[in-house]
C-alpha cells in the first residue's frame, strides 16, 4: 500500500528512522535488562557480605578467648568479672550436650513415627487433614510460645504436675521444652523424606508376601533415611541455637554450682545453663563491663562451629542423596 | 508335597496365611505410631490450654482502660499498656520486611532464572548456612555491629530515605500489579478476545513514578524534620528498634529466598519458553511471566517472613535498647520493647516472675496475642501456598 501511494525518497526516510528507533529501543532494553541483572546480582552479592561481615566481626571480637586460650575458656565456668582466668563455657557445653540428647531421645522416636503413621497408614479423611494442618502450624509457632509452654506445665506444674518429675527450672525441663519445639520439624521432613521413596519399591516387596510394617522396615526407611537423618540434624542444630524457650523456662544466667559427673542423672533435675544462655547473658552484661563483648564473641565462634558443622554434614548429605538419586 | 524334580514347592493356602504372631506385631506397631501422632497434636492442645488458662485471669482481672494510653509498659509494677509492646512489634517487623524482602526476592529470582547450576550449587547452601544461625548470634551482631556502624553512624536520616525510598519502590511495584490485574479484568469485561498484555502505558508509567519519587522525597524530609525536632538521638553503644529490625531482617533473608524461589520452580517451562519465543528478554519474561505466575508463592513467602519476625524474640532482646520495662515510643531509633522481648525480659529475672497480681498472667496475654497472630499469617500464607500449587 504505502509503496504505492509514497515516492521512493520518502519511503527510504521513513523506514530509515523506523530502522533508528527500533535499534535505539533496543538498546535501551538491553540497557535494563543489564541493570535488573546488576540489581539482582547485587541483591544476592549484598546477602553474601552481610553473612561474611557477620562471621568476620564475630571471630575478630572473640579472638581474645579464642586464639589464645581456647582450653581455659573451653574449660572455665560462668564468672561475675570479665577479667577472670576461670571464665569459660564448660558448664553451658555441659548444659547444651544434656539438652541435645533429651531432645534426640523424645523428639526423634516420637517425630519419625507420627511420620511413618501419617505417610503409610493414615487413612485420608478429614481427621489426617486436620493433623497435617495442626502440624505445620506447630512448625509456625514462635519459639517463645514453646517457652511459655514448659513454664506452665515443666516448671510450675500447672496441669499435671509434672513439676514433681522435672524438678522445676531443670535441664530436662529445658530439654522436654526444646524436644516438644522440634517435634514438627522432624515430623515434616520425615514425612517427606518418606513421601519420596518409590511406590515400587513397597509393591515389590508386597509382591513377596512382607507385611506392612515388614515393608517399611525393610524399604521405606532405609530408602528414606539419608532424608530423615538430615532431618534430624537439623533439629539438633535448632535445638542447640534456640534460646528463647530456655530463658522463659529459667536457665541460670549467672553464678551456676560446678558441674556434676558427664553422666550422672543428677544431672538431669538440677539447675542448669546451656550456651545460647551464656552469650545472651554476657552479650547484656557487655553494656556494665566491656570485656563480656569479647566473651560473648568467643562463646559465639563455639556455638556457630557446632551449628554450621551440624547444619553443613546435613545438608551435605541431602544434597549428595539427591544426586545419586537423580 | 515336594516337586522331586525341581526342588521347589507348591503354594497352598496356609503359606498365604500370616502367622498370628506377625500379626500381632503389626498391630502394636499401628498403635505405637498413632499415640506418637497423637502426642504431636496434643501438644497444640497443650500450647492452647497453658495460654488460655492463664491469660484468662488476666482478660478477666486487668483493668482494660488502663492497658491503652500510653503509659509505658512496666509489668512487675502492674502497668501493661498495649500499644507501648504492639507498636515496636510493628516498626521492627516493618523494618525487617524493608530489609529482607528485595534483598531475598531479589535473590530468589536470580537463583531461579539466572543462575547456571553450578552457581546455584555454591550459592543455596550458603543462603542454608545463613538460615541456620541461631537468631541470638544476630542480636549479638545486631548489638555490638549493626547499631554502632550501620544506625548511629550512617545516621538515621541516610537510613530513613534509604527505608522511605525501598517503600516507594514497594508502592510502584504494587501499583503496577494493580493496574495490570485492573485492566485484565477490563478487557475481560469488554470480552475482547486477543489482548497483549504490554503493561502500562509509558506515559503514566512514567508520571506515577516521577509523583511518587517526588511524594517520597517530600515524605522523607517531613519525617526526618519530625525526628530531628521530636527525637533524641541515640548514642553509639547503646541498641534501637532500628538496629533489631536489620536483625530480624537478615535473619528472615533465607526465608523469603527460598521460599519464593520455591514458587517460581513450581512455573512451568513452558510459560519461559513461550515468553522467549515472542522474543521477550529474559527481564521481561522475569517481571512480566514468571513473578506474576508466582505471585501468591511470592506472597505466601512475605507473610510467613512476616510471622516469622513478629515472633523472633533473641534480636529484640538483645539490640532493641529496652531492659525489661519501656516507655511509650513511636521512634525507631529509641529503644524498645516488641512483644516477644517483652515476654523474654519478663521471663529472664532471677525470680519466677512475680511482682503486682498480674505479672505472671500478663505474660501469658501477651503470648496468647502473638499466638494468634502468627498463627493467623501462617494459615493465610498456606492458602497462598495451596492456590499456586492449584494453578501448576
Amino acid at each position: 500500500m504505502i509503496s504505492r501511494i509514497l515516492d521512493s525518497k520518502t519511503k527510504n526516510t521513513i523506514s530509515r528512522a523506523v530502522e533508528k528507533r527500533s535499534l535505539a529501543q533496543d538498546r535501551r532494553s538491553a540497557y535494563k535488562s543489564t541493570f535488573f541483572r546488576v540489581i539482582l546480582q547485587a541483591a544476592l552479592l549484598l546477602t553474601m557480605l552481610i553473612l561474611l561481615v557477620l562471621l568476620v566481626s564475630v571471630f575478630l571480637n572473640g579472638t581474645d578467648h579464642i586464639l589464645s586460650r581456647l582450653g581455659d575458656f573451653l574449660n572455665g565456668t560462668m564468672r561475675s568479672r570479665s577479667v577472670d582466668e576461670k571464665l569459660g563455657v564448660h558448664q553451658a557445653l555441659y548444659g547444651s550436650l544434656w539438652i541435645v540428647i533429651i531432645v534426640a531421645v523424645c523428639a526423634f522416636p516420637l517425630g519419625i513415627g507420627a511420620a511413618i503413621y501419617l505417610e503409610e497408614y493414615a487413612p485420608e479423611n478429614r481427621f489426617t487433614a486436620f493433623i497435617e494442618v495442626n502440624i505445620n502450624n506447630l512448625a509456625g509457632v514462635p519459639s517463645v510460645v514453646y517457652g511459655l509452654l514448659g513454664l506452665a506445665l515443666l516448671v510450675n506444674g500447672q496441669i499435671f504436675g509434672l513439676d514433681r518429675i522435672t524438678g522445676g527450672r531443670s535441664t530436662l525441663s529445658a530439654g522436654l521444652t526444646l524436644a516438644v519445639l522440634v517435634l514438627p520439624i522432624v515430623v515434616i521432613t520425615a514425612s517427606e523424606a518418606i513421601k519420596a521413596v518409590p511406590n515400587s519399591l513397597r509393591e515389590a516387596a508386597y509382591g513377596v508376601g512382607a507385611t506392612k510394617w515388614e515393608v517399611i522396615r525393610t524399604q521405606v526407611l532405609p530408602y528414606a533415611a539419608p532424608g530423615v537423618l538430615t532431618g534430624t540434624l537439623l533439629s539438633v542444630s535448632r535445638a542447640v541455637g534456640e534460646t528463647a524457650p530456655l530463658i522463659l523456662v529459667g536457665a541460670v544466667s549467672g553464678r551456676l554450682g560446678p558441674n556434676p559427673g558427664l553422666f550422672e542423672m543428677s544431672a538431669l533435675t538440677d539447675k542448669f545453663t546451656a550456651l545460647p544462655l551464656v552469650i545472651t547473658s554476657w552479650t547484656q552484661q557487655s553494656g556494665r563491663d566491656v570485656g563480656f563483648t569479647a566473651a560473648a564473641a568467643a562463646a559465639i565462634v563455639v556455638l556457630l562451629v557446632v551449628v554450621l558443622v551440624v547444619n553443613s554434614v546435613a545438608i551435605g548429605l541431602r544434597n549428595r542423596f539427591e544426586k545419586k538419586r537423580g | 508335597m515336594t516337586d522331586a524334580s525341581t526342588g521347589l514347592q507348591a503354594i497352598t493356602a496356609s503359606h498365604l496365611q500370616i502367622s498370628p504372631l506377625r500379626r500381632l506385631r503389626e498391630m502394636v506397631v499401628r498403635h505405637t505410631l498413632l499415640v506418637a501422632v497423637l502426642v504431636s497434636v496434643m501438644v497444640s492442645a497443650l500450647i492452647l490450654w497453658s495460654l488460655l488458662s492463664e491469660a484468662w485471669d488476666f482478660i478477666v482481672h486487668v483493668v482494660w482502660s488502663d492497658t491503652w494510653g500510653q503509659l509505658g509498659w512496666f509489668p512487675r509494677r502492674g502497668i501493661y499498656d498495649i500499644p507501648t509492646i504492639l507498636i515496636p512489634t510493628f516498626i521492627v517487623t516493618l523494618i525487617a520486611m524493608i530489609v529482607a524482602g528485595p534483598l531475598g526476592l531479589g535473590a530468589a529470582i536470580y537463583l531461579s532464572e539466572y543462575a547456571g547450576s553450578r552457581v546455584r550449587s555454591w550459592i543455596k547452601p550458603i543462603l542454608e548456612i545463613l538460615a541456620g544461625i541461631p537468631s541470638v548470634v544476630l542480636g549479638f551482631f545486631a548489638l555490638t555491629w549493626i547499631a554502632p556502624n550501620l544506625v548511629a553512624r550512617i545516621g538515621k536520616n541516610v537510613f530513613l530515605i534509604i527505608g522511605l525510598a525501598i517503600l516507594a519502590a514497594y508502592v510502584v511495584v504494587a501499583a503496577r500489579i494493580a493496574t495490570t490485574q485492573l485492566k485484565k479484568l477490563k478487557s475481560r469485561a469488554t470480552d475482547r478476545e486477543f489482548t497483549v498484555d504490554t503493561g502500562m502505558e509509558n506515559t503514566t508509567w512514567i508520571t506515577l513514578t516521577a509523583s511518587l519519587v517526588v511524594l517520597t522525597a517530600v515524605l522523607a524530609m517531613g519525617v526526618v524534620w519530625f525526628i530531628d525536632v521530636w527525637v533524641d538521638f541515640i548514642p553509639a553503644s547503646a541498641g534501637s528498634l532500628a538496629a533489631a529490625g536489620i536483625g530480624v531482617g537478615i535473619l528472615t533473608i533465607p526465608l523469603v529466598a527460598s521460599v519464593s524461589e520455591d514458587a517460581m520452580a513450581a512455573v512451568p517451562n513452558s510459560l519461559r519458553e513461550a515468553s522467549a519465543g515472542l522474543g521477550a528478554e529474559k527481564m521481561t519474561t522475569a517481571t512480566n511471566v514468571i513473578v506474576p505466575a508466582a505471585l501468591s508463592g511470592i506472597v505466601a513467602a512475605f507473610i510467613v517472613a512476616t510471622s516469622r519476625a513478629i515472633g523472633e524474640t533473641m534480636v529484640v532482646f538483645l539490640a532493641g535498647g529496652a531492659a525489661d520495662a519501656s516507655e511509650f515510643t513511636i521512634s525507631p531509633f529509641d529503644g524498645g520493647l516488641t512483644m516477644t522481648a517483652a515476654m523474654a525480659s519478663l521471663a529472664s529475672g532471677t525470680d519466677n516472675v512475680v511482682g503486682e497480681g498480674l505479672t505472671f498472667q500478663s505474660l501469658y496475654f501477651v503470648g496468647l496475642v502473638l499466638f494468634l497472630i502468627t498463627l493467623g499469617l501462617n494459615l493465610v500464607a498456606a492458602r497462598f501456598v495451596a492456590r499456586l500449587r492449584e494453578a501448576y
